[in-house]
């Protein structure tokens, strides 16, 4: 009697264990992409470059790329930011070319394409600035798991976003982050990487 | 120029008569030197205020990216008296309104907000607005603050009141802490 409980309490523990690990299993394969947690970082957007362009993710197939959210009314993380993207672009001198570095304004609102490319110009011209309405804006900023939100000052707003880089490798998947305040040395060793990732294929 | 002090800092060799006409160059590069150190010493001090029992010590912003309409202010306020005080508002020439911001890159977010109270000076407290942290926004900028400016403006407290201030203009970048206006590689313009 007392084996018979033994074996039946065991019975059920095995499977419990094994609808639980099924379970998991199933909900890892609907909801993990393929490629893990690096694929649910970009995708399809469609925005306007400063210069009036239209522009896709397709675009941008090809190069490797680094991409910011932020906005021009921004006084500290978003100008820090594009300075240190302007320093590591001259530091890696001719391979700045190998890249594209892209502000996207979260802010379409009160920034415009004409205000994001004087403000990018005076960091470096090959910046590219990305302007959407606020549907095209919401659809990238979906597509990068970028948080914002926009936070009432007594008379007007300001923003409050991800202050995190995203270096995207040539096929638009995400290879890694750069965090705000982080060391330059380390920043310049990721951009490196991707750009010989990208060589190395051909790219 | 503190009481008493005035060439007392500066590097000034009693000029004995033995040396007098032996090289008058050198004492008159002497007399030059000292009145340099006085002026430099006079500038460092432009950039201290006093309100009360409040000091506000060397206000700074930062160069300002084409097109942008907003520049933060920075500066150490001290606290010597014996009740709380608040800084509430101010003013820059170049700005059509100032705000009193706290800023915080938290879990990779910049967060902001303004102080509705406005940012409270304890007393005894030194309370330091730095980039990163508390600062005082300069909303509406109306022309770019340039490296090396000189920008007027007032701070507003609750209790001791209102006090005139010059913002130094450091390169965009400057990361504060100490005077002059250190950090910042400039980028390209």
């Amino acid at each position: 009697m007392k084996l018979r409980s033994i074996l039946a309490g065991a019975a059920i523990a095995a499977l419990v264990i094994a609808a639980i690990a099924a379970g998991t299993l199933l909900v890892t394969r609907t909801f993990m992409p393929k490629g893990g947690f690096a694929a649910l970082v970009g995708g399809p957007f469609v925005m306007t470059a400063h210069d009036g362009r239209r522009i896709t993710d397709k675009d941008l197939a090809g190069k490797p790329f680094a991409i910011f959210f932020g906005f021009t009314q921004c006084p500290d993380v978003c100008p820090t930011t594009m300075l240190e993207v302007a320093n590591m672009m001259e530091r890696l001198g001719a391979d700045a070319d190998r890249m594209r570095f892209l502000f996207v304004t979260v802010d379409p609102e009160r920034d415009t394409p004409d205000l994001l490319r004087d403000y990018l110009s005076s960091f470096d011209k090959r910046i590219v600035g990305l302007y959407g309405s606020k549907e095209e804006t919401e659809r990238i900023v979906k597509a990068y798991r970028v948080f914002y939100e926009r936070v009432s000052t007594k008379e007007s707003y300001t923003i409050n976003h991800t202050a995190t880089m995203f270096l995207m490798d040539h096929r638009g998947r995400l290879a890694k982050t750069l965090a705000f305040g982080e060391d330059e040395g380390s920043r310049i060793a990721k951009l490196r990487e991707v750009i010989a990732l990208a060589r190395q294929s051909g790219g | 120029m503190p009481a008493g002090g005035g060439l007392d800092n500066a590097p000034f060799d009693p000029i004995s008569f033995k040396d007098f006409g032996d090289d008058m160059k050198s004492n008159l590069s002497k007399f030059a030197a000292a009145a340099l150190v006085c002026l430099a010493t006079t500038a460092v001090e432009a950039a201290d205020y006093t309100l009360g029992s409040l000091k506000i010590s060397t206000p700074w912003s930062r160069a300002t990216p084409a097109a942008a309409k907003v520049a933060g202010g920075f500066m150490v306020i001290e606290n010597s008296g014996k009740e709380s005080d608040f800084l509430v508002g101010g003013s820059l020439v170049r700005s059509g309104r100032v705000e009193i911001h706290e800023m915080a890159v938290v879990n990779d977010i910049m967060k902001m907000r303004e102080l509705p109270e406005g940012l409270e000076i304890k007393p005894g407290a030194t309370i330091t607005l730095k980039p990163g942290g508390y600062h005082v926004m300069f909303m509406e900028l109306k022309e770019p603050l340039a490296e090396g400016d000189k920008v007027e403006g007032t701070l507003i407290f609750k209790k001791a009141g209102t006090v005139k201030v010059s913002y130094e203009v450091r390169p965009r970048g400057a990361k504060g802490g100490g005077h002059g206006g250190h950090g910042g590689h400039g980028g390209k313009h």
